[in-house]
Formats: structure tokens, sequence, C-alpha cells
């Protein structure tokens, strides 16, 4: 355990030190807040006392965010060979995967709570739906959680960071809105199945307020997987190459 | 600590990178990994390192198996990998720091060990710069420096000095030297005064199998059994020592070397020394030596001899 923490820690920093964090946080709050407050179909324009347009709009920012933070994790230990010194450590290669994603899954929970103003500014406009802004992060979270857990992947698998961030668009178009498309155009079972595999299905499922086991073990899979696979990457070593 | 490789092989696709190998070293042995590019020794020290893992065949380090406790393995020592890896975004206290908790040195010894270590490795001046900015050398310092931190009974060292200029190489190899008294220490190189200079042991690995093991002294005195001598004589005429040199019963071969100093080289016949002879035909004929010595084989011949085809 102590290890992972370890390992976040350092990426975290390098997160900071490297500016790539307060770039990411400023963006992400200042497009959110824009959308939200400013321009377009913002709150005023809808004149309700809800935070559904600042949800719809990170649903979007993060879905391009994420591929930009997690195409360095491992691509960049890979193209550097310090890969090497971090698994010859008395660290498993699981420790690695793990303290790596949780980095930066903490950095998009505190790109998260640095909306929270948002949320106050809004129960003092009107009556806001305590539960479904609750369920709302939530799904934003969990989104991210799911997303970061592909883009690992995809860094592990090669040494160049853009390689790593257009695999991880690419995979994330399928789950963010390919999936969505096949499914209103085919039927039966098959519709089922990609409506099941669309994120925007089980995310709009979770912001409305409705949490259900379907919903998590969707995304408690797709999170595993990439974890996993990350994993087999890493162990991969020890058969070829 | 000791180290004991059972028949290690490794297998990359289909080439075998090495093949069914087998060695053992003894706590406070200096070892040197000699070998061509592609021979196999940096295959080998990640397996030891747990980097990867052998085909088939077994390390144990410490009496632990590389296969069932990597961790316990890695904890025991301390690798500096060939091309010598770094964070270049972190300052050089920071990286040690971190590689000091992955070490699992304890909190409150954390600052006293990255001092010392930043001490012993002359990073003093260095140490709030980033990784990135420093020169090769000190970088490969700072590369020593996280090997030692958690100060391991076991070195891995994959080539340490390259790119340091001749001071810090020969500062880096006291350094090991001074190590090796008290640890293990496997360090590979492909120049030869380097492995001759630091190990107490050299083994000569090539295409994947070890050619040979042993002390500098075993291995020269394998690679020629034949005693070969410089002989400056005075006191005679050129022609005349040129021709009874040539005629005693212990010299296969005369070499001129220098006809105005009067100097020979003298190859003597398989397992006769003419050392006496010659001192006798000095004497007999009232000529005096100039110089009689040993011509010493160098680790760059027995190299040689053993990796060519």
């Amino acid at each position: 355990m102590k290890p992972i923490w370890i390992i976040a820690k350092r990426e975290l920093k390098s997160f900071f030190d490297s500016l790539i964090a307060y770039i990411m946080l400023i963006a992400f709050v200042g497009f959110t807040g824009f959308f939200t407050w400013i321009y377009g179909s913002d709150i005023f324009f809808i004149g309700q006392a809800s935070l559904q347009v600042f949800f719809e709009i990170s649903y979007w920012t993060l879905f391009f965010f994420i591929p930009a933070l997690t195409m360095r994790l491992l691509a960049e230990e890979n193209r550097v060979g310090t890969i090497e010194l971090l698994l010859t450590k008395p660290v498993t290669d699981w420790q690695v995967v793990v303290g790596k994603y949780l980095s930066t899954l903490i950095l998009i929970v505190i790109a998260l709570a640095l909306t929270i103003p948002y949320y106050i500014t809004v129960t003092n406009l009107g009556n806001v739906d305590h539960g479904a802004v609750l369920t709302g992060y939530f799904g934003l979270l969990l989104m991210s959680a799911a997303y970061i857990s592909i883009g690992l992947f995809a860094s592990s698998i090669t040494n160049n960071q853009l390689v790593a961030f257009l695999i991880t668009l690419f995979i994330g178009i399928f789950f963010h809105i390919i999936s969505n498309v096949i499914s209103q155009s085919v039927s039966g079972w098959s519709s089922q199945l990609f409506n099941y595999l669309s994120i925007q299905t089980h995310f709009n499922s979770i912001a409305r307020g409705v949490i259900d086991t379907r919903n998590l073990v969707y995304f408690a899979s797709l999170i595993f997987l990439g974890l996993i696979g990350t994993e087999a990457v890493l162990t991969r070593r020890n058969l070829s190459e | 600590m000791d180290i004991v490789v059972k028949n290690f092989t490794k297998v990359y696709g289909t080439q075998k990178a090495v093949d069914n190998i087998s060695f053992q070293l003894k706590p406070g042995e200096i070892v040197g990994f000699l070998g061509p590019n592609g021979a196999g020794k940096t295959t080998t020290m990640k397996a030891i390192t747990c980097f990867t893992a052998p085909t088939s065949g077994d390390i144990l380090v410490g009496g632990y198996s590389v296969k069932e406790n990597p961790e316990k393995v890695k904890s025991l020592l301390g690798y500096l990998p060939e091309s010598n890896p770094l964070y270049t975004e972190m300052n050089v206290i920071e990286y040690l720091k971190y590689v000091a908790e992955l070490q699992n040195i304890p909190r409150e010894k954390l600052r006293s060990r990255v001092a010392h270590m930043i001490e012993v490795c002359g990073l003093e001046e260095e140490k709030h710069k980033n990784i990135g900015e420093l020169s090769k050398g000190y970088r490969q310092r700072v590369g020593l420096a996280q090997a030692m931190i958690h100060d391991p009974q076991v070195l891995i060292l994959d080539e340490p000095t390259t790119g340091l200029d001749p001071n810090q190489i020969i500062e880096i190899r006291e350094l090991i030297k001074k190590l090796g008294k008290e640890k293990t220490v496997i360090l590979s190189s492909h120049i030869l005064a380097e492995v001759q200079a630091t190990c107490d042991r050299i083994l000569i690995i090539n295409k994947g199998v070890i050619v040979a093991d042993g002390t500098y002294e075993e291995l020269s005195r394998r690679a020629t059994s034949d005693e070969i001598l410089t002989v400056g004589i005075g006191g005679c005429s050129f022609d005349d020592a040129y021709q009874k040199l040539k005629s005693l019963p212990t010299v296969a071969m005369t070499d001129v070397v220098s006809a105005t100093d009067f100097i020979f080289e003298v190859r003597s016949k398989e397992g006769e020394s003419s050392i006496k002879p010659i001192f006798d035909l000095c004497v007999e004929n009232h000529w005096y030596l100039t110089r009689l010595t040993p011509v010493e084989t160098k680790l760059e011949d027995i190299f040689r001899n053993l990796t060519a085809n």
C-alpha cells in the first residue's frame, strides 16, 4: 500500500512541477465556468437553479483533458528507460500501475473540487436538487476514473506521448459517441449491447440521480480492465523484447 | 551476500540471448562482467535485478529466488542500468528522497541517508539542480547514489563509467573498490582496463555463454602458457648476441625489438623458462643485462582470443 502512495505522490508533484496541473485546472475551471455562467445555454438562459449545464460541459471537457494527462504516465518512462529503474525497486507492477492511476484521479478530484463554488452560487440562486448535484459529481468522477484507466493503458503500450493521447481519444470516442450512434442505428439485442457500452447511457442515468448497480458494474469493469491491461503490458517484458 | 545463478537461460523470440549459464559470487567479491556488445551481459543483469524473468533456470540473491521473492531480492540490491535513466524534471535531493522512500528507508533516517549519499558521491554543489541540467558525469553520480541509497548488500552496475572524464572514472573506480570490501559488486564493461583495475574476478561472456571465469592472473596464465621475455644485452656484438640467444635450448623464437640498443623479445618453448639460461649465457660471455622483463599478456589479448571466432 505504501509504495502506491509514494508513486502517486511523485506523479502528482510532477504534474504540478511541469505546470500541466495548473494549466489543466485553470483551463477546466475557466472552460466550464464560461459555458455554465456566461455563454450559450447557460444557467441564466435556462433560468433554472441546476448544474445540469456544468455537468454536460464537464462531460466533454474531461473527455479531452484526461488523455492529455495520462499520455505521459508510462510512455515517458518507456521512452527514457526510467521504467527499468522503477520496476527494479521493491515494488510490484500492480503498485506502479495503481500509483500512477491514483495520481491522475486525485488531480481530477482537485479539478472537480475547484468547481464547488459553482454549486454554492447556484444554491443561493434558487432551489437546487442537492441529490442530483451529488450524483452528477459522482458520475463525472466515475467517467474520469474509467478514462484515466484507458489512458494509462494506452500510455503503457507506447513510448510516444502523442500516440498514447490519440489511442486514448480513439478508444474514448468509441465509448463516448460511436457506441451510442451504433445503438441507435441497429435494433434488437445489438442495440441494447451498444447502448450498454455507451458511457453516455450510464453517465446520464447517474447524473439524473438514478444510481443502478448496472452503471456501477459498467464503470468498475472499465476501470478494472484498463488497470489489468496495463499491468499485463508491464509484465509482458518477461516474455519477449 | 551470495549470488547464485543456476542454468540461467533467456530467450527473446527465437534468439537465445543467454544460454544456460551458471556461476556463483561470494560476499565481498567485485566481479567484472566482460564481453562484446550483445553478448548477454545486460540481459543477465536485468534478470538478477528482477526486471525480466529468466526463461528457464533460476537466480538466487542471498538465498531468495528472483522468481518467488522478487520484492525481497529487489530490496537487497542496488542497480545502475546501462543508460542511467533518470527523471530529468526532478532535482537531485527530491529524486534521491523518492528512491529512498521506495526502498523503505524509515522516515527519520531519510534526510541523513540522502545527505550521506550526496556527500559520498560528491553532489553537494548540484543538489538543488534539476537532473536535466546536470552534465553526464554528475548524472552518473546521481545514478550511483540512487543505487546505493539503501546501503544494499549487492550492487549491480551496468557500465558505470561510460561518459565520464578520466578523473571521474578514477574516482568512481575508487568508490566501487571501497564499496566492494563489504558488498558484492557486479559491474559490466567493455573497457578492459577498467575491469582489470577494479575487479577481483573476471567473467567473460560471449554469445550468451561464459567463456572464461577467474582472476586476472588465472586468465592471463591460461591465455598464454609460453613465457615471453624482453631481453636487453650490453657489451657484445649484435650478431653474436642474436645468434647465441637463438640457439639456447629453451628458446623457441627470438625477435629483434631494437638493433641499436640490442633489445630482443624471446619466446620460450612451451612449459620452459629461459631466464636462467639467458643469465648464464651473459655470464659466460662477459656480457651484461640491460633488461630482463617478462611481457605480460594484456587482458585485451585474452579477451580477443576468447571472443573471436
